[in-house]
């Protein structure tokens, strides 16, 4: 052991390509699973999620207009990113969900795989789901999916790295923009994720990171009119209908929250894709 | 204006009974809520007495459909469900013409429209849908889609058996059982259709259909038997439902209201464009949740383009929905006309510019001119609140980039309609338009193939198509 004293990170949002302490100035403390503190975390408050979607909010006409080749690329070049860091990921999975350093190094291989199997779907998921329609009379009719909009994120409360990939790749795969609550309790491989999206090809606002009490900044999200739709899956069980509730003031597509956190390990169909995609039906006549 | 001689349709086609019960268990019963009075709404006379359901009659018909998911429906291979519903879409289309004319007696559109639109595109939807019924696992929705059990349904009064219709088709394809609510003001059609669903010998339980108003539909949506809810209607009723079903794990879809600009550049054929504002607006009284409201129109041709539309309108013939030269039918009912009738006067009180219809209205019957509001700003509330009737808001725009912010400055974004010779210019603002719809060079088509359904505040879930199979099935 070196007797160099290590430089510690500052844990800070991060917030339309920036990384800004909370408005509020509050931070709390993160320890590891034995209660050894790791870190400060920036602790949110409701003017930061506010920024935060107004960032997102900015960053989806460039984002959703992006041609799907360039999206998947972008986001591959995080998954390239991703292995460069790899060692500080194990490490944070370990520290931060308490495994041992093998159990920390798969899960974070498989983060890695998992957001290199979204970045794929990104040019894909319009044949998939699109359609032309044999509709009956002289009209070109066509279907294509487009992404819902802004994306409230309350990433899972224990997965810190592959359940948080597994959440937010697929929103923004499809053109989406988030706002990321990160886990509570967990929030430091979130927040070195934001620095690889932050020093990748992503725009800033397309990922926005806020770290504090998920109770306090759920409702805020789930009520804000300019958010689109809502990602329960890391929701307090004790919130979830109040948050759906507070949904529906603006019509917010929900993806509910299941009984018990996902087992992340195994892999995904494209239901979390779907779920924050519309269908566009456009029609012409066809004629000379 | 060219004088026609009277065409109207014989009101006899309609087998009209002066009583109608509700449907469930595969049974006409009795229902314990107190019997509504259908009204024509086109002579103000009382068509039929209906009985509606209470919320016994609720949970009854929800048990039935419960027994029948469980015990026939939802184990029935696909094919077999298939015949069935190909059974229903030809018995629609054998009693098209009963049904067309029930139709219009109950809500008060027009005979051609209820021939031409509602009616043969109902029996379409079921055709289409049968089909899926054993081929779900195509669906691109996973190799094994299960059904959901029983679905609650509550539709509108502006397409009454249109909206059964693509209630119940995906719903039965998938493998579900039905309890759905036609609207209080036009309960008849659905009800023989549940006479063609018991003489098409759908087992008992598939589908039920119990009339009533709101209070029956909270109810069944409430339910605790209901697995799947499907409700179109108003974004308010929506943000209820939506509301109240918070956390109860229910699978919830809702097709809402709309505000839809109708964009008109100034190189479209104008009048092309012309036919295609007034199918936007004046196409069943302008009850359309997708009405293409609000006409945004370039600068540079607006006044011209002003003059045709209102020589156009003039020539529409408003008056007895029976009569095949009617276009413009009665208003569904009074409430919906004291509705417009509100939001006109406030059109005029924020400072718009109205302009009536010089047609004469029948003395009987709900009726309202069609009107046309120019002069209008995005604050106003009629370019911002649905109307759901015959008004139409115009607003103009410079660039096509105005055209756009415009167009999609609305909570709303069931549908858009753009009019334009460009082709890429077509194709540019179908991709800027946020729309589940969006029409280029013609307006309101609605086909079984094509989905339909919102963005934002219009909703979620889509109706037709492989995308529309999504609603009712558990993947």
């Amino acid at each position: 052991m070196s007797d160099r004293l290590s430089v510690a990170k500052t844990y800070k949002l991060y917030i339309g390509g920036a990384f800004p302490r909370s408005e509020s100035g509050r931070s709390y403390p993160v320890r590891d699973g034995k209660g050894t503190f790791l870190a400060n975390a920036a602790q949110g408050s409701r003017k930061d999620v506010r920024e935060a979607v107004v960032a997102a909010r900015k960053a989806f006409g460039g984002w959703s207009g992006a041609t799907a080749y360039n999206r998947g690329q972008v986001l591959y070049r995080v998954a390239e990113l991703l292995e460069g860091r790899r060692e500080q990921f194990v490490a944070e999975v370990a520290a931060s969900e308490g495994v041992a350093a093998r159990k920390a190094q798969s899960t974070v291989d498989a983060a890695i795989d998992r957001w290199v199997w979204y970045a794929g779907w990104a040019d894909k998921v319009a044949s998939v789901l699109g359609a032309s329609n044999p509709v009956a009379g002289p009209y070109f009719s066509f279907s294509v999916p487009e992404p819902t909009g802004v994306v409230g994120v309350l990433a899972p409360q224990s997965s810190s790295l592959l359940g948080l990939v597994s959440v937010v790749a697929p929103v923004i795969a499809t053109g989406n923009t988030a706002v990321v609550v990160a886990a509570q309790d967990r929030p430091l491989p979130a927040i070195t994720l934001s620095e690889v999206l932050a020093t990748s090809d992503v725009p800033g606002g397309v990922v926005n990171v806020i770290t504090g009490r998920t109770a306090e900044l759920a409702p805020w999200l789930a009520s804000h009119a300019d958010v689109n739709a809502l990602d329960l899956t890391g929701a307090p069980e004790s919130m979830r209908a109040e948050l759906e509730g507070a949904a529906a003031d603006t019509v917010k597509r929900v993806l509910r929250a299941r009984a018990t956190e996902p087992d992340w390990t195994t892999q995904p169909d494209v239901s979390r894709l779907r779920a924050f995609l519309e269908t566009k039906t456009v029609w012409h006549p066809m004629g000379v | 204006m060219w004088e026609y001689a009277p065409a109207p349709e014989s009101r006899d086609i309609a087998n009209l009974r002066p009583s109608y019960r509700m449907f469930v268990d595969g049974e006409f019963v009795d229902g314990g809520g107190e019997p509504l009075k259908t009204v024509n709404p086109a002579t103000e006379e009382v068509l039929a007495e209906v009985g509606t359901a209470d919320k016994n009659d609720v949970d009854r018909a929800v048990k039935a459909a419960r027994r029948a998911y469980e015990r026939v429906w939802g184990r029935m291979p696909g094919a077999e469900r298939a015949k069935y519903i190909y059974r229903i879409a030809r018995m629609i289309a054998e009693r098209a013409r009963e049904l067309a004319v029930l139709e219009t007696l109950d809500n008060g559109k027009p005979i051609k429209e209820s021939r031409d639109v509602d009616v043969p595109t109902a029996s379409a939807h079921f055709f289409y849908h049968a089909g899926w019924a054993d081929k779900l696992s195509y669906a691109g929705l996973g190799p094994d889609p299960r059904p959901l059990g029983v679905a609650g349904q509550v539709i509108p009064w502006n397409f009454p058996l249109l909206m059964a219709a693509w209630k119940i088709a995906p719903a039965l394809a998938c493998g579900n059982t039905v309890v759905l609510k036609p609207a209080e003001t036009t309960p008849l059609t659905a009800l023989v259709l549940a006479e063609i669903i018991q003489q098409a010998e759908l087992p008992p339980g598939v589908v039920n259909i119990l009339p009533g108003a709101g209070d029956v539909g909270a109810e069944l949506v409430s339910n605790t038997g209901v697995d799947k809810v499907a409700f179109t209607g108003s974004t308010e009723v929506g943000k209820l439902i939506q509301r109240s079903l918070a956390g109860r794990g229910k699978k919830v879809t809702l097709e809402l209201g709309g505000k839809a600009a109708n964009v008109v550049f100034d190189d479209a054929p104008l009048d092309q464009a012309v036919e295609g504002i007034v199918n936007g607006i004046f196409f069943n009284q302008g009850h359309v949740c997708c009405a293409g409201s609000r006409l945004l129109v370039q600068e540079s041709v607006a006044d011209e383009l002003l003059d045709k539309l209102r020589a156009r309108v003039s020539t529409l013939r408003v008056g007895d929905p029976l009569d095949k030269n009617t276009d413009v039918g009665a208003i569904n009912s009074r409430d919906q006309l004291d509705k417009i009738t509100s939001l006109v006067e406030s059109g005029e009180a924020e400072g718009a510019e109205k302009w009536v219809s010089p047609c004469s209205l029948p003395d009987k019957g709900f009726y309202f001119a069609p009107t046309v509001f120019s002069g209008v700003s995005q604050a106003m509330r009629i370019a911002r609140e649905e109307i759901f009737g015959p008004v139409l808001s115009v607003l103009t725009f410079r660039t096509p980039d105005e055209a756009v912010a415009k167009a999609n400055n609305t909570p709303y974004g069931l549908s858009a309609g753009v009019w334009t010779e460009k082709g890429s210019r077509i194709l540019w603002m179908a991709n800027k338009l946020r729309a589940g719809v969006v029409w280029a060079n013609t307006f309101n088509r609605f086909d079984p193939t094509a989905p339909f359904g919102g963005y934002q505040e219009s909703g979620f879930g889509r109706e037709g198509g492989r995308a529309g199979l999504e609603a009712y099935l558990d993947v």
